[in-house]
């Protein structure tokens, strides 16, 4: 927790400037305000009674509280101003390295993790910390000057009963923490059924219309009110121990105001020596005190909740950024006039060390040669894309690409080589002429226009709203197919020496589907392509199919050869025949 | 709004109580600075320590009163509240259940379930809030102008110029900045969608070596969030300084008229401490008023979201529960014609055919060609626009829907799991399916072979989502779910898209062989898959471009034929 912290306020240092003068302001601001009641207390003491009021200094106390008053609220100002730059700006830099880092960890990383959960690490948690951390600490700061500055204007004015009060304190904390522990195991129990309750809303009005095609309503809603009816017994209990925090604290704020009162009155009438001398000037300015002097109390104990919420934060946070990062390969050489050939030399993979995948894999490919890549769903087809590209870097083996280890020249060099496209294609928040021009941004708008047309996505491009101006996003209403046409015209613009092409499963219309067909022969052409096959037709014609299953690689071969070989392709392939 | 008002019927006693109650803590708690005047005056000025003892144990007894009364509120606001929200969720949840698909269409479920949990959580934390302040803080503002007036009218003018000033400090802070804080999130909502779209796309970005272009745009969003956030926390940042400004100015002020009255002998000592105690409680029931207003907006656009749901009609369904068998069809469409409520166009136009008890029917086309549209008719999950879709002999819309929903399998397109265990999803049709109806089932939907080979069998446990069971296993134990109990009408939506065409071939035999008083309607992409159906329809944006069998077809629809070649020169024609 405590190195936590430490980063948090490490991100904090190049606005220590912020910090600085906020803890100033505070600290002026806050002692300025205290010493208001004293000068009422004065005040109180010019006006004794008919006839007996001391003008002359009641007019000097009341121009120099007005003073006090104006440039505390000043402080104060410039303090909310200073804290905010200094929370804003901090978390800006936080959540910049954050996303910086997310775009440098290796694929590994991002593949096991929710995108959901990652994303609200860069926005939620740090909206967490922003509120907690650097907020609270100004509010846990002030506190803490309120309190001890409270305390040592009661104790200017009188010793014991500044004593009295302090041995009072510990009261209000008993109490507060008596509740948060009654209140505590309730809140899980609460937060936990709130939990089953979202999740259970979630299945059954989340695929509502499955409820009624099964007429599963009544079982469904049964369901619910089980739930239901003990979130809101066990919620009610919650909310209760929850609010009896401030009334409890409120009382002992007021036992220790009536405690006050009784002594000072007391000493003011000399009843007791234990007190001593005391006006009523005094007695008010006193009471004042009382009155605030919890207050902080419970401000900091609050703060000291959330800032468990937002060390938890920040720690999720950290884990993010303390993962380590590709390697640097800015020395590396740059992959420079590739020409399309490449060979897998005994190569051997696995995402996890326990569960074996490729074994000594061996595959030459010439120039222009087409590879099929098949097998059923989830066989791991995509492994041979993560290794080809890098996003995963093999266990042993080499991977050669135009006559290159692709381990000895930049990631960025050998990715730009290839030309990929996708099954879930991915299109950002952007024109469609953006959206082409993704792997080249100076493309002018006849290239886009060429390449759109060669891939046969002009037409349906131009009946856009807008044509290539037209913003689109992943859910703005175009078909997959189309997505996945401007997916290809990306790649065409790019002109790679090889491709790799994954091809989308049935979703897609008959007719788009036929021109994207055609515009994957297009591309291909010519280039040497890694085709991860879903029809047979792709199959047939390539050069080398890879049979995978499981992870593995299980056969090898041209059509014919697999075929003659009886084995898995060849089930496979016949199984569509039969009826 | 009104709509909700009812849930809190039950819960009169606790809306006057509660209130009442904190009322009683507030008016304690107004007295307080009264009696401490009176030591003051009467315990100091006349030297009576027997008064001061008195007077403050009355203190102490007002407190210990408050701090019953305030837990008494605060228990009875919590009931309340709870209660409400309770039958709110019961209420909002039958009510969903009762909607029509086009309702549903209409709202979206993702939006539904947000309706149902998070707008009826911050109604109900509303209710929660408004018992316990809404009506201490105007209370507190207003008794302590009220006790100020009794104490000396003239000075509490003071009061009324404060009072005001505060409030429309408050209003105009708030007015510049809720606006504001919408924007800010705005821009939040941005840098949330490109984080979201960097991560979903980090094999093409890095693919293209794109990457210090997303951080730089990211960094832009960023600077804008923090750039929109500092602007409004300059403005924000004014409202406490200058609500305590006004108040103690309001003090000095007191103090001044305050000595001249005391100087005429129209006020005591005591009392002028009463008056700047007062002060600072109006301040603080003024900044709860405010943040209680910020809750109140909140509360009430949840409650907007939550009547729009229960404003849905719930569509009038008919009670018609035909036992005989009947001769005729067992399905028959009569120029059937429909239109989504969104959409302009029809999905389907002028549809007719019929369809045997145990026959079955394909359907192929590409998406958007409302293939799956004409399945949706048959168990009247959408009325149709024009003419008339009927099963055993009556229509569709006058039978009892339940009923008529009961004896329909349907397998939609996403194959979804639900959490509990392969038998609970089993039982979804059928409540009381014996193992070997569940079985059974999953042997027709070639999924025995995987549940079997599971330690727990029926009994193992299926995460939410189905996350445990890959693609194909989810849809073939999608389609068994349907099957449990034998449906007369079975509906398979393209569901069997992830499945090889091993699996496929040898559930469309099991289909056949098991269930052959089934009437079966199968979508699917793939002509194979349609091939020996008595009767398949090629759709063609919305129209039926062709009906008949496999062999009519290829012979007299252009649209079939060319799929079909298509299709067939994938498979390679040298082996045929």
């Amino acid at each position: 927790m405590k190195n936590t912290l430490r980063r948090v306020f490490s991100y904090a240092r190049p606005y220590i400037g912020y910090f600085v003068l906020t803890i100033l302001f505070a600290a002026m601001g806050v002692s300025l305000s205290l010493a208001v009641p004293v000068f009422i207390g004065e005040a109180v003491d010019c006006c004794i009674g008919r006839g007996d009021v001391d003008f002359e200094n009641l007019k000097k106390i009341a121009a120099a509280l007005a003073l006090i008053v104006v440039s505390s609220t000043l402080f104060q100002w410039l303090m909310s101003l200073c804290t905010n730059k200094l929370a804003f700006l901090t978390v800006r830099d936080l959540r910049a390295d954050i996303f910086n880092k997310l775009e440098r960890v290796p694929l590994r990383y991002i593949d096991r993790h929710s995108k959901g959960e990652l994303t609200s690490r860069v926005i939620n948690d740090i909206e967490i910390v922003s509120d907690g951390l650097l907020q609270g600490f100004t509010q846990f700061f002030s506190g803490v000057i309120t309190i001890l500055g409270t305390l040592i204007f009661m104790m200017t004015i009188n010793v014991k009963i500044a004593l009295v009060v302090v041995f009072m304190t510990p009261l209000s904390f008993i109490a507060a923490s008596r509740i948060t522990k009654a209140t505590h195991s309730s809140y899980m129990q609460q937060s936990k059924l709130r939990g089953d309750m979202v999740a259970l809303a979630e299945e059954m009005a989340g695929n509502q219309k499955l409820v009624k095609a099964f007429v599963y309503d009544e079982r469904a809603i049964e369901r619910f009110d089980m739930i239901n009816s003990e979130y809101g017994r066990v919620g009610a209990k919650a909310t209760f121990y929850s609010s009896m925090t401030n009334p409890t604290t409120r009382f002992v704020n007021g036992l220790i105001y009536a405690a006050v009162g009784l002594l000072g009155s007391l000493g003011a009438i000399g009843y007791t020596s234990f007190v001593g001398a005391m006006s009523v000037g005094k007695l008010s300015s006193f009471l004042a005190y009382a009155n605030q002097y919890t207050k902080p109390f419970n401000e900091i104990s609050g703060v000291f909740a959330e800032l468990q919420n937002a060390v938890a934060s920040a720690q999720r946070i950290f884990d993010v950024l303390d993962e380590e990062e590709v390697s640097d390969d800015t020395d590396k050489e740059v992959l420079t006039g590739c020409r399309g050939d490449l060979s897998f030399r005994n190569v051997y993979f696995s995402y996890n060390p326990k569960i074996k995948l490729i074994q000594d894999f061996t595959l030459d490919v010439k120039e222009g040669e087409r590879v099929a890549i098949v097998g059923p769903t989830g066989c791991g087809k995509s492994t041979i894309i993560n290794l080809l590209l890098r996003f995963y870097d093999i266990d042993s083996g080499d991977i050669i690409v135009s006559g290159k280890n692709i381990s000895d020249v930049t990631r960025d060099s050998l990715r730009s080589s290839f030309g990929m496209v996708l099954q879930e294609t991915w299109v950002f928040t952007g024109t469609v002429a953006e959206n082409i021009a993704y792997g080249a941004p100076d493309a002018s708008r006849e290239q886009i226009i060429e390449a759109a047309k060669s891939v046969y996505a002009h037409g349906f491009i131009k009946r856009l709203p807008q044509g290539y101006d037209t913003v689109i996003s992943e859910d703005s209403g175009l078909s997959q197919g189309q997505k996945q046409l401007i997916c290809i015209a990306r790649i065409m613009l790019m002109d790679p020496p090889m491709l790799i092409l994954d091809e989308a499963t049935s979703s897609i219309d008959l007719r788009t589907e036929q021109r994207v067909q055609k515009a994957f022969a297009k591309l291909m052409e010519g280039r040497t392509s890694f085709v991860i096959a879903h029809r047979l037709s792709t199959i047939k014609n390539s050069d080398t199919i890879l049979v995978m299953k499981d992870g593995n690689i299980i056969e090898q071969g041209d059509h014919n050869e697999l075929m003659d070989k009886g084995g898995f392709y060849s089930e496979l392939y016949n199984s569509q025949f039969a009826t | 709004m009104k709509r909700l008002l009812v849930y809190l019927k039950n819960y009169k006693k606790e809306l006057v109580f509660g209130p009442f109650f904190k009322l009683l803590e507030a008016i304690f708690e107004l007295i307080v600075p009264m009696v401490m005047a009176r030591i003051i005056d009467k315990g100091i000025g006349n030297n009576d320590s027997g008064y001061i003892f008195r007077m403050s144990l009355i203190i102490v007894l007002l407190g210990v009163c408050g701090l019953g009364f305030a837990l008494t509120c605060q228990y009875l606001a919590a009931k309340c509240a709870y209660g409400f929200g309770t039958e709110l969720r019961g209420a909002l949840y039958r009510h969903i259940n009762k909607l029509s698909y086009s309702d549903i269409d209409k709202v979206g479920t993702s939006s539904l379930v947000n309706r149902l949990t998070n707008d009826t959580n911050i109604v109900q934390n509303g209710v929660n809030m408004s018992i316990r302040l809404a009506v201490r803080a105007p209370f507190l503002v207003i008794g302590a102008a009220a006790m100020a007036v009794m104490i000396d009218v003239k000075l509490s003018l003071i009061f009324f110029v404060v009072a005001p000033l505060i409030s429309a400090i408050i209003f105009l802070i708030m007015r510049k900045t809720v606006p504001m804080y919408k924007k800010t999130q705005k821009k939040l909502d941005r840098a949330s969608m490109l984080t979201r779209e960097s991560l979903e796309g980090t094999r093409v970005i890095r693919a293209f070596s794109r990457q210090q272009e997303e951080i730089d745009e990211f960094g832009e969003a960023v600077n804008e969030i923090s750039d929109c956030s500092i602007a409004v926390g300059k403005i924000s940042a004014i409202l406490n300084p200058a609500a305590f400004m006004i108040m103690n100015l309001g003090i000095v002020a007191i103090i001044w008229f305050g000595g001249i009255r005391i100087d005429s002998g129209r006020l005591t000592q005591g009392e002028l401490t009463a008056f700047t105690n007062y002060m600072t409680q109006i301040l603080l029931a003024l900044v709860v008023l405010a943040n209680m207003i910020v809750l109140l907006t909140k509360t009430f656009a949840s409650a907007n979201r939550v009547s729009e749901v229960f404003e849905l009609m719930p569509e009038v369904c008919g009670s018609s529960t035909p036992e005989s068998e009947g001769t005729g069809n067992m399905i028959e469409f009569s120029n059937v014609s429909f239109a989504y409520d969104t959409a302009g166009d029809h999905s389907v136009k002028g549809l007719s055919f019929t369809l045997k008890k145990g026959e079955m029917l394909g359907i192929i086309g590409g998406t958007g060609s409302g293939k799956s549209t004409v399945a949706a008719l048959i168990p009247c999950f959408y009325r149709v626009t024009d003419g008339q879709v009927s099963v055993n002999g009556v229509n569709v819309s006058d039978w009892d829907q339940d009923e008529l929903r009961r004896r329909i399998g349907y397998v939609p397109q996403k194959a979804v799991l639900f959490s509990g265990t392969v038998r609970d999803n089993m039982k979804w049709r059928k409540n009381n399916a014996s193992d070997d109806d569940i079985i059974s089932a999953l042997k027709i939907a070639q999924a025995w072979d995987f549940v079997s080979a599971k330690p727990d069998v029926l009994d193992t446990v299926v995460s939410q989502g189905g996350k445990n069971f890959s693609g194909g296993q989810k849809q073939r134990l999608s389609i068994a779910r349907a099957l449990v109990g034998k449906p007369d009408i079975l509906i398979l939506d393209d569901s069997t898209s992830a499945l090889d065409y091993a699996t496929d071939l040898a559930l469309r035999k099991a289909l056949r062989s098991e269930l052959s008083d089934t009437t079966v309607i199968m979508i699917s992409q793939r002509t194979t898959s349609i091939k020996d159906a008595d009767k398949i329809i090629v759709m063609d944006d919305g129209e039926a471009v062709g009906i008949g069998k496999h062999d009519e077809l290829l012979e007299k629809c252009n649209v079939y034929h060319e799929i079909y070649v298509s299709q067939m020169n994938e498979k390679g024609g040298d082996r045929q």
